[in-house]
């Protein structure tokens, strides 16, 4: 297994780590401990399962694409994360972190969202188990994903606008970071991605394996075989570090594509920040730069942990694709497969696009982390309406 | 700053630490209008672009210093030449240690008068092989003590931590409060029973009167916020020895 738990000090090989405050570090072994003992409870997995499938709507279909894969040539095969309630696969993640914050007797939520789309599925399961929720969002996102902000506020969250630094999702998280320092007695910090402290990295991984271990049972009984690759957009890496799970110890081809303007494997160096050492983009006496990708939930300088250990290893590869090379995915999957994808799960389709030549022949699993909904109006203001292309 | 500050604590004087933002319009004069107003030591922030620490008035500073061009080097070239006659440490966030690497890091602050630093989010779990380099620089590292930290590792992280113990007084990000919270003198008790390096106490203290009743109990404050806030309000160097006398002036007096 190349995916396994990290060590004691909750590294993966030279990458993790607990870089935060003294403040905050007694509330990570509280929730190493708390989130061990829970999911080595079959009580507490079974309530988690039971209610991903209950009410999250899993298991989420593998869908072949028959007219993509013809104007291609490379098979493809879509996990449809996008059929999670909520829209995303970051539905898993929340109704773990949140069952768990209930069990630690945590009676309030923080979290930080870049689309919207975790901050959505927290607001989501704090209305479900009655908690209170508070998300922070970077003004520029507040922005360009108004529908989502009104939609964490039907759902009873609050939305704070944060306007410092850059005004995106990594000024979002030190909000968050801020928020829990000041109120860790009584509140879960509900992090979004496999990224920040340990043990956030492992447990949200944990929380996502289910992807990973679905898509691997629906393509073996598909085709009795394993796709030839796996592919995943990569911001801090969620979905991607869970549909990975499922076939780390295979031979199959792993692949996650960050955008170009916030490659932090492909253009960073290690660095810290977020409490975790990873790869991070900055600048030459290392202040974090700013990310810069049409999609919110993508704008991040930083990586998780376990892909930057994955990239050190050689075990999973991290190309970059540029906006217009995802414009022209998300637009493609739309008119072949009637499927609108979330910008950000259009990166993966982009690099697919982009290979296709090398990739002839080959099956492709791609995870559909998210659906589009979200993006209409930002890509009607790219496109322009009426646009006939 | 660790021998500095035990004797002006066996002179019978409670101790006080400014904190000025390195890079901001005027820092430079307000750290020696400070000294010359009684600071036992000065803090100066080199600026992050991530200060998770930090709550808006520091984080304002921050950024419109590096806005202007602040960076580390820009800031430590100007210690040297600045008249304090008082320990100097610098406050910033572990990454910019770590990218130029610890060794470099470290060398480059001793060169640079100053004496030792306090990295805030770099816990005591992590910061092994900073310390190490650090001290093999004539470095001191000071290390934070939250409200949070349990009885158990106490002993150790006052240990560790050289120059002063830093008490952080509040759950919370730096910023004035307009009472003392209960976990000031708490903490400060707590690091007391389990070492006799000094122990300051700092993050939420907003008055002269809060820094004496926080003193009751720690060896002195640390008033950072407040200090900053001078400096946004346009109220200059005059402004910031103004504030710290007036500190000096009721610790002094009890």
């Amino acid at each position: 297994m190349v995916m396994t738990d990290p060590n004691h000090e909750g590294r993966f090989g030279d990458f993790g780590g607990r870089f935060v405050p003294e403040t905050l570090v007694p509330a990570c072994e509280e929730l190493e401990i708390a989130f061990r003992e829970a999911w080595s409870d079959s009580n507490f997995v079974d309530e988690f399962h039971r209610i991903l499938i209950d009410y999250g709507g899993r298991p989420s279909p593998l869908t072949e694409c028959y007219r993509l894969s013809e104007n291609l040539g490379v098979r493809v095969l879509l996990k449809r994360e996008d059929l999670n309630h909520t829209g995303s696969h970051k539905i898993n993640n929340v109704i773990g972190q949140a069952l768990l914050a209930r069990r630690m007797g945590k009676s309030r939520l923080v979290a930080e969202t870049g689309a919207g789309q975790h901050g959505v599925a927290t607001a989501t399961a704090a209305a479900l188990l009655d908690m209170e929720c508070k998300v922070y969002m970077g003004e520029v996102d507040v922005e360009r994903q108004e529908l989502n902000v009104f939609r964490m506020q039907l759902l009873g969250a609050e939305v704070e606008t944060v306007l410092s630094g850059s005004r995106t999702l990594k000024d979002a998280v030190n909000e968050a970071l801020r928020d829990w320092v000041a109120t860790v007695e009584h509140t879960h910090y509900c992090l979004g991605s496999v990224m920040g402290p340990h043990p956030y990295p492992w447990m949200v991984r944990t929380f996502h394996h289910v992807i990973g271990d679905e898509a691997r049972a629906q393509c073996l009984k598909l085709m009795n075989k394993l796709p030839d690759v796996v592919v995943a957009c990569v911001g801090g890496g969620s979905n991607a570090a869970g549909i990975f799970s499922g076939f780390s110890d295979s031979d199959t081809r792993l692949v996650g594509v960050e955008p170009a303007g916030g490659a932090a494997i492909g253009r960073g160096v290690p660095g810290v920040v977020h409490g975790m050492i990873s790869y991070l983009m900055q600048d030459e006496v290392g202040q974090v730069q700013e990310a810069e990708s049409i999609s919110a939930g993508l704008d991040y300088p930083g990586v998780g942990p376990e892909h930057a250990h994955l990239a050190a290893i050689g075990r999973a590869e991290y190309p970059a694709v540029t906006d217009q090379e995802v414009i022209e995915a998300f637009q493609l999957l739309s008119k072949t497969e009637g499927i609108i994808p979330a910008l950000e799960s259009a990166h993966a389709l982009a690099w697919v696009v982009r290979e296709a030549e090398a990739l002839q022949g080959q099956v492709v699993l791609l995870n559909l982390s998210g659906r589009g909904d979200k993006d209409v109006d930002q890509m009607m203001d790219v496109l322009g309406s009426g646009n006939d292309q | 700053m660790e021998r500095y500050l035990r004797d002006r604590r066996e002179s019978g004087a409670k101790l006080l630490v400014a904190y000025i933002t390195g890079g901001y319009e005027g820092w430079e004069a307000a750290v020696e209008s400070a000294a010359a107003a009684g600071a036992d030591a000065i803090e100066i922030g080199i600026p992050f672009s991530d200060p998770v620490m930090d709550g808006p008035i520091i984080q304002k500073a921050s950024q419109e210093a590096l806005e202007a061009g602040a960076t580390p080097a820009s800031v430590l070239a100007v210690v040297p030449r600045l008249d304090t006659g008082v320990p100097h440490a610098v406050m910033t966030y572990y990454n910019l240690a770590h990218h130029p690497g610890h060794e470099r890091f470290a060398a480059t602050l001793a060169k640079s008068a100053i004496d030792a630093a306090i990295l805030p989010d770099l816990p005591l779990v992590e910061s092994g092989p900073w310390r190490e380099a650090a001290s093999r620089a004539g470095v001191e590292t000071i290390m934070l003590a939250a409200p949070t930290t349990p009885d158990e590792r106490l002993p150790e992280l006052c240990e560790a931590s050289r120059g002063f113990v830093y008490a952080v007084g509040l759950l919370g990000v730096t910023g004035e409060r307009a009472t003392l919270a209960s976990t000031a003198t708490e903490i400060a008790k707590r690091c007391k029973e389990v070492t006799d390096k000094p122990v300051l106490t700092g993050v939420g203290i907003g008055s002269p009167e809060q820094a004496v009743e926080a003193s009751t109990v720690a060896d002195g404050v640390i008033i950072g916020s407040a200090v900053v806030r001078r400096l946004l309000d346009g109220d200059g160097a005059n402004g910031v020895g103004d504030l710290i006398a007036s500190y000096r002036a009721a610790l002094d007096a009890g």
